[in-house]
């Protein structure tokens, strides 16, 4: 392909408010809205909605969102392994149209590659008009246990989120953070200690981090986070002994052990049965004190399923785009840095992905 | 060092004054002096100096991180300390200092004894060696900005707790002692004698008053109630003894702190020993200027003669807890009253040269309910007058605020009807939340703001707002967004000023938000020539 009929990805990616948009191949990335044709990075209700016509993604992705949403929660669902790839018709364009001979002939090819947030979580690679645009999705760079790690793919655009983008933030191995807990276990022995995390994703990191810190007990769930534990189970990743509350008759027994449940659910009426409650929090926002004090967690973990400020500097330098696009979080630092390390970088506004509904 | 980090951290995250308490308690319990008694005063906020500025801990960071990353995270955070204790860099491990990490009595000793060059370089030096906790338990006690929700009032109930005493043995005793505060540590172990206060000149805890409600009014009665205006200056307790060798005079404000550097002119003109509580404010023999006349000797902390001149201080005094040395406090107010206008005659206009600068505060009166509120109405036109004051005749001079004896009758607020225009993140508690709202008035077709509140809203009402402002928002410039201008807010403020430093020519005294008007159009708010005709003449 010459230069000439090369097409710059500002030209055919685009966003309303549905979200992300290939103009070419007319499909979204992770829309808020329901459309013909969406392509879906991770389970996180955030990015998979229900609703579709037809919707691209990893098959343990697919598996996630028909236990969230059910069976039909689109009418064509096509599963992609990772490093696997997509073919999509290149449809009319104003660019395409300057060279009728073209149309048609051309192919935009999305390809799957990990990474490294949570279950099923995709980078895509979309190739199109001599350009290679890799979209991160949510990612991270540390070990999950319950996930394959980020692959480092080389592209010239890079649209990365920013999340954590700010230099405040750094998380700690989360070891550290599991010690944290098991030092509370020993101090507080009679309390029961209800640790709020997300229930895709978090919850099961939780509890393999806890397994890996040699805690061999039963772990206690909030019934919201059964349905995802069972699945993560069947995608062959061992959770240990698990025991629903709902199955504890005497509550008084949880005193001294670890339950589990939604963030939500630590300041609801649900917890109140529990004895003598210590609200633990694990979330990358637990860096922040005043963060970590509106949710009234009493004890803040700080663990994320987010790149960390020097995980997305790491990650800006292996992949070594020409260009940076950065989409939810705290884009101006971000954009900033990458600018001084010499990159092209800007904002790519993208509506819908909000901080507080934000699930990690 | 690691024991303070350690209690300031859990006391940060434990909710609950009783919780708090008990951690606090059991750290004085097991930590030795002199750490325990610094950690009071940091906590009581009885440090006497910055261990280094703030504008050092900025110096130091900007030399070590980008200042624009160093904005953004700040802005983020809503916290300078924290902000720094986060982007401090840390060492490699190979590189890191053997030094042990110090007692928190040694760092007090440190900054109090080195030589300002060395301040910046030693507080580096302690950044390095700590953990981001230990940094930001550093960072807050050596500026004097710890808040970690325990009032200087807890920390005298915990300690009083400690020693089986009173709370009121602690609060007569708290400004006679200092930090470290190993004699009244001791003292409340049982293992020293009660520190002995007697002949210092100390401020005295003063006693506050209630809202009044309209039951209290309904149920007035004539002959039990001591009636005074209530001025719109700074309630101040001067404390003198110039009977004693060594002759010493002060100003203190309300909670203790001294003013005295500010008001020479008016410590001047006083002597013998008594404690006097009254009302400062800038006044020109008999006539009461206003606040905004006090507002610029207030910002002075060593007044220019000519400021003296335009704008002299003087005291109106409505109570007495010590006069010519004899004790009041365990009077009645009756007989108080009685003490202050026997001296006042004997004393008060010795000199016709130099008018004295002491007035005493005039008693009103009312025959009834009905009497009484008329007597608000009328006093309220003044605008140098914010209210009434209602006593009880029969009150002793009681620290804090007792039940049922001293009553405040404020005046109504003013409100207006002002449209949003920019919205900022709070601080502390509210960092993320859009909380700090910038208002305007309309001048033709154009807003100008004319002040900016945070407060009188509740934790729902703040949600909805925040989420107003975010979906509302059309620029940013640094932290603060501009939103559409179409939320109209009821704004409430004490009175109005005019003001050079803004563009609409005026500026308010304590706005609050009185109420949110989702239902108003922008359109129909106030102008800015409504809000110019509340400015007091």
């Amino acid at each position: 392909m010459t230069a000439e009929n090369t097409i710059h990805p500002s030209k055919w990616m685009k966003t309303d408010d549905a979200g992300l948009y290939c103009v070419p191949g007319n499909f979204y990335i992770d829309p808020m809205q329901p459309v013909e044709t969406a392509l879906v990075t991770h389970g996180h209700a955030d990015h998979a909605r229900a609703g579709h016509k037809r919707v691209f993604a990893h098959p343990q992705t697919m598996a996630i969102m028909t236990t969230r949403y059910g069976d039909d929660m689109a009418e064509e669902q096509i599963a992609v392994p990772y490093r696997e790839s997509v073919e999509f018709d290149e449809v009319a364009t104003t660019e395409s149209h300057s060279d009728p001979s073209k149309e048609g002939q051309r192919k935009i090819k999305v390809t799957f590659y990990p990474a490294g947030h949570i279950l099923g979580s995709s980078q895509l690679l979309i190739e199109y008009a001599g350009y290679r645009l890799v979209i991160s999705g949510d990612y991270k760079r540390r070990h999950d246990p319950t996930c394959p790690p980020f692959e480092v793919v080389p592209c010239d655009v890079l649209i990365t989120e920013a999340t954590f983008g700010l230099p405040v933030f750094a998380h700690p191995p989360i070891e550290q953070e599991m010690q944290k807990l098991l030092h509370s276990l020993e101090v507080f022995p009679t309390r029961c200690h209800l640790v709020g995390t997300y229930a895709l994703g978090k919850c099961q990191r939780v509890i393999l981090a806890l397994r890996e810190a040699g805690y061999a007990k039963p772990i206690y769930l909030h019934g919201a986070l059964l349905k995802l534990c069972d699945l993560y189970e069947r995608e062959g990743i061992a959770l240990g002994r698990i025991i629903p509350v709902s199955e504890v008759e005497d509550k008084a027994l949880l005193a001294g052990e670890i339950v589990l449940a939604p963030p939500s659910a630590l300041a609801d009426r649900w917890s109140r049965s529990l004895p003598h409650v210590r609200a633990v929090l694990a979330s990358g926002w637990m860096q922040i004190r005043a963060r970590a004090k509106q949710r009234n967690a009493e004890l803040p973990l700080i663990i994320s399923d987010h790149c960390d400020w020097p995980e997305l500097l790491q990650t800006l330098t292996e992949v070594n785009p020409s260009e940076v696009w950065v989409t939810h979080g705290r884009e101006d630092a971000l954009i900033y840095q990458a600018q001084k390390m010499g990159f092209k970088a800007r904002a790519l506004s993208l509506v819908g992905y909000d901080e507080a509904a934000q699930e990690e | 060092m690691q024991a303070f980090s350690e209690l300031l951290e859990q006391l940060y995250y434990t909710s609950g004054t009783k919780a708090k308490a008990q951690l606090i308690l059991q750290y004085l319990a097991t930590t030795p002096d002199p750490d325990r008694g610094w950690a009071i005063a940091a906590m009581a906020g009885t440090l006497k100096f910055d261990f280094f500025k703030r504008n050092t801990v900025k110096k130091l960071i900007t030399e070590r991180v980008d200042p624009e990353l160093f904005a953004m995270s700040y802005d983020y955070v809503g916290e300078v300390s924290e902000t720094v204790a986060h982007l401090w860099p840390e060492l490699a491990p190979e590189n890191a200092p053997d030094e042990a990490l110090p007692s928190l009595s040694e760092v007090v000793d440190t900054f109090a004894s080195i030589s300002k060059q060395k301040v910046a370089a030693t507080l580096a030096n302690y950044l390095t060696i700590m953990t981001p906790p230990q940094r930001w338990a550093l960072l807050k006690l050596g500026t004097r900005g710890l808040r970690i929700g325990v009032s200087a009032r807890s920390i005298k109930q915990i300690l009083a707790d400690y020693g089986n005493q009173d709370i009121i043995e602690i609060e007569k005793l708290w400004h006679g002692v200092a930090p470290p505060y190993t004699d009244l540590l001791e003292w409340l172990e049982g293992n020293g004698a009660k520190p002995d206060i007697s002949n210092a000149v100390t401020f005295h805890p003063v006693m506050l008053s209630h809202p009044i409600e309209q039951s209290d009014i309904d149920n007035f009665d004539p002959e039990a109630w001591q009636i005074e205006h209530k001025f719109d200056g700074i309630r101040v307790q001067l404390v003198c003894n110039t009977t004693k060798e060594k002759p010493e005079k002060a100003l203190f404000s309300r909670t203790g702190d001294d003013i005295s550097h500010a008001f020479p002119d008016l410590l001047d003109s006083v002597s013998g020993n008594m404690v006097l509580d009254g009302e400062l404010l800038v006044m020109h023999n008999q006539e009461v200027d206003t606040f905004n006349a006090l507002q610029q000797r207030l910002n002075k902390k060593k007044p220019t003669a000519a400021l003296m001149k335009t704008n002299p201080a003087g005291l109106i005094v409505y109570d007495a807890l010590v006069l010519e040395g004899k004790h009041l406090t365990d009077s009645p107010l009756s007989a108080r009253r009685q003490a202050l206008e026997d001296w006042f005659y004997h004393n008060g206009t010795q000199d016709k040269d130099t008018p004295s600068r002491l007035h005493l505060s005039v008693r009103l009166y009312a025959d009834s309910p009905k009497w009484l509120r008329t007597l608000h109405k009328k006093v309220c036109e003044n605008r140098a007058v914010e209210g009434l004051m209602i006593k009880r005749s029969s009150s002793h001079y009681l620290p804090g605020r007792p039940k049922g004896q001293w009553y405040k009758w404020k005046r109504d607020p003013l409100v207006v009807d002002a449209v949003v225009m920019y919205a900022q993140r709070g601080h502390g508690k509210r960092s993320s939340f859009y909380s700090d709202y910038t208002f305007g008035a309309w001048q033709d077709e154009q807003l100008l703001p004319i002040g900016k509140a945070y407060s009188g809203f509740t934790d729902e009402e703040l949600k909805k707002l925040d989420n107003w402002v975010r979906r509302n928002a059309i620029g940013r410039f640094g932290p603060v967004r501009e939103v559409k201008k179409e939320l109209v807010l009821e704004v409430a403020f004490d009175a109005v000023h005019p003001s050079k430093r803004h563009k609409s020519g005026v500026a308010l005294r304590f706005p609050r938000i009185h109420r949110i008007r989702w239902d108003k159009p922008a359109n129909e708010a106030d102008s800015l020539i409504n809000v110019k005709a509340l400015i007091e003449s």
